[in-house]
């Protein structure tokens, strides 16, 4: 057989990630601990979602496992965007990992103070505008998500002002999944990231609590896996030419493999890292084992191949 | 921290524990008291996530020098996997995770404190301070006499003990935080250690305040990670300067805390969120004594 060799890099709005597999956000700690995950063999990285000052988040607890899923709300804690340049941004710079900066804020404003920081800083290479986060100045704490206009609104506002891509990343939404994504588009995004945690509640029966303070977390893990697939499909078939990072219960090669298929450009992973540090590295390699087996030269070989039954390939 | 294939030695079977034995030399090597282990759930099951236990003793010389023990206590499906895995299989470990307990460099009276399954960090505390030529007495609890953890090796390390439990199965009824005031004027206790339920430690950080006893306590807060990652695992700990407070990572700035400064009333529905700082400030809480 002619030995294909393929190459491993994608292509997303004029982005060169090495690999196809990228680390989802809130689940790769500040870049500064002493991990088992070695950061020059990902794809990228994306920050925790990050706000214009430090965020304590949620109080305690933050976490349950429910059947093959994990329920969170940290509630963006994170360091500032001033607390991220300072100590975590050369850690991921001297990697030499792209760095996809995750940016969120409780109204308009603060994601435009967020971006305008964000610019011309060595090592970031685009932004993801964190639509799941709530959106304090009208939607009572509701995600922007969940109102078309205020999606619009922040991811246009980011967009005008960002001189790097911007992607917008999303939750499951329906019934306007689609029409929120093409929304997003006209707007100025340039990409798309699907999805962001599915909202859940665990009970403790016994002491008649919920599990998490929050009370309403946000469900991932393979649990998530056909939900996050079914937005991946939808919006791909409508946008073709958008980018697309696949995200929600990725944690095999197979898994990363579906995405694809399904219609995304490049994969992210959150929780399958939290338990298995070299999972993104795992995922890589399976990719590229699929595509060396079907002969195929590149990830974006796979992009949208999914048959679907009724519909032209 | 490293992260290793440990095989299984041996699996025995302590009362509400089973104590598992693992080869892990490079942990071992580093392990202190006070830190802990993360081990890996087989794949393909519903449940997912790594789980933690505490490191129960690291054998650095002699013929088991490169083992390490953890006791679990079989309660759900992780805990029941682990409870009955056999000896030759292989388990992803991380560790040694978190920060240890830290070591007193001038007082000598050690008062250690414990129930359930935080006997088994105590334990190995117990031996290290008795290794640095400290005074150890220790308070043991839990439901019933079957979950009070290895009292016949305590009464070998300690000075005194006394024993509590919850059915009143072995030693007095009742919590070891309410043997706790007594125990402490009667061995004059300089500095306090404990592990256990968090109600346990609440009472046991309160007297400390009170008398001003510097104490260390291990939580043992749900954790997805266990490495830093993830940020869910965290605490309501009070600054240093006393001017607000911080939610840190139970896995990475701890377990192992000083009490005074945590804010013991900021969990789940038990105060209005936001806490509000006071306007003087929080108390400053003075440091491990050197
Ligand atoms: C730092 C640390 C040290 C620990 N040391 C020990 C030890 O030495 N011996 C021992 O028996 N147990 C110890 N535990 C508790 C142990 O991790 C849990 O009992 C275990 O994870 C429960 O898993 P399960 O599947 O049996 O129960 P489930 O209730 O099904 O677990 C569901 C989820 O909740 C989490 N969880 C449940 N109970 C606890 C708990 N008490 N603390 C933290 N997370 C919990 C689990 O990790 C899991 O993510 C420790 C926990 C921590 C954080
Ligand atoms: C602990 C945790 C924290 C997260 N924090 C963020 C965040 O700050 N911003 C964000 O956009 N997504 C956040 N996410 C969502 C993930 O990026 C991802 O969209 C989701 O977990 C689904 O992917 P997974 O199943 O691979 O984890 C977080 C997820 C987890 C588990
Ligand atoms: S458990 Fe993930 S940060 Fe502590």
């Amino acid at each position: 057989m002619a030995g294909v060799k393929p190459t491993m890099t994608v292509d997303l709005a004029g982005v060169a990630f090495p690999l196809p597999v990228l680390a989802a956000s809130g689940c790769l700690g500040t870049g500064g601990e002493p991990t088992v995950v070695d950061l020059r063999r990902l794809g990228g990285v994306v920050t925790r979602s990050l706000t214009l000052e430090p965020r304590r988040g949620a109080p305690t607890p933050r976490m349950a496992e429910t059947p093959s899923g994990l329920l969170s709300w940290t509630g963006l804690q994170n360091p500032g965007v001033e607390g991220f340049l300072v100590e975590d941004l050369p850690r991921l710079e001297q990697a030499g990992v792209p760095v996809v900066a995750s940016i969120a804020g409780g109204g308009v404003e603060e994601f435009l103070r967020v971006t305008s920081l964000l610019q011309h800083r060595p090592g970031i290479v685009a932004l993801e505008v964190y639509l799941g986060a709530p959106d304090e100045e009208r939607g009572r704490g509701r995600p922007f998500a969940a109102r078309l206009d205020r999606a619009v609104e922040v991811v246009g506002a980011v967009a005008r002002m960002s001189r790097l891509p911007v992607f917008a990343k999303l939750p499951y939404l329906e019934p306007d999944l689609v029409e929120t994504a093409r929304a997003c588009v006209r707007a100025g995004a340039h990409g798309l990231t699907l999805i962001g945690g599915v909202p859940g509640l665990a009970v403790d029966a016994e002491r008649l609590r919920p599990e998490l303070a929050a009370p309403i977390g946000l469900l991932s893990g393979p649990a998530i896996k056909p939900i996050a697939l079914a937005a991946v499909h939808r919006v791909a078939r409508e946008l073709p030419e958008v980018p697309i990072m696949g995200v929600g219960g990725i944690a095999t090669g197979r898994d990363a493999v579906e995405f694809l298929l399904a219609g995304a450009w490049a994969v992210q992973v959150g929780t399958a890292m939290l338990i298995d540090p070299a999972a993104p590295v795992e995922i890589a390699r399976g990719i590229l084992a699929y595509l060396k087996d079907k002969q195929l030269e590149s990830p974006a070989a796979l992009r949208g191949r999914l048959r679907v039954p009724g519909t032209s390939p | 921290m490293k992260r290793v294939r440990a095989e299984v030695l041996s699996v025995r079977r302590l009362g509400a524990y089973h104590v598992l034995t693992i080869v892990a030399p490079e942990v071992a090597e580093r392990a202190r008291p006070g830190q802990f282990l993360s081990v890996a759930m087989p794949p393909h099951r519903a449940f997912l996530l790594r789980r933690h236990f505490s490191i129960h003793q690291a054998s650095r010389r002699g013929g088991w020098a490169g083992t390490l023990e953890f006791a679990v206590e079989a309660q759900g499906p992780g805990t029941r996997w682990l409870a009955e895995v056999k000896p030759h299989r292989f388990l992803d470990v991380i560790g040694p995770l978190g920060k240890p307990f830290a070591y007193p460099a001038r007082l000598t009276n050690c008062l250690l404190v414990c129930e359930g399954h935080g006997g088994a960090p105590i334990s190995f505390l117990a031996q290290e301070l008795r290794a640095r030529g400290k005074r150890v007495d220790m308070l043991i609890g839990g439901a019933t006499h079957d979950h009070v953890f290895k009292p016949i090796e305590a009464k070998r390390m300690a000075q005194t003990i006394r024993i509590a439990t919850a059915d009143g199965s072995m030693g007095e009824p009742g919590s070891v935080a309410d043997l706790l005031p007594e125990m402490v004027e009667a061995v004059g206790a300089q500095v306090v250690y404990a592990a256990g339920p968090r109600e346990m430690l609440r009472r046991v950080a309160e007297l400390c305040v009170e008398r001003r006893i510097p104490s260390q306590v291990a939580l043992e807060e749900r954790m997805a990670c266990g490495m830093g990652q993830c940020f869910t695992c965290v605490v309501p700990v009070i600054r240093k300067d006393g001017s607000g407070y911080d939610h840190l990572r139970a896995c990475t700035e701890g377990p192992v805390f000083n009490p005074a400064r945590i804010l013991w009333d900021r969990w789940m529905g038990e105060a209005p969120e936001p806490a509000p700082t006071p306007p003087e400030g929080f108390p400053v809480v003075r440091s491990w004594p050197g």
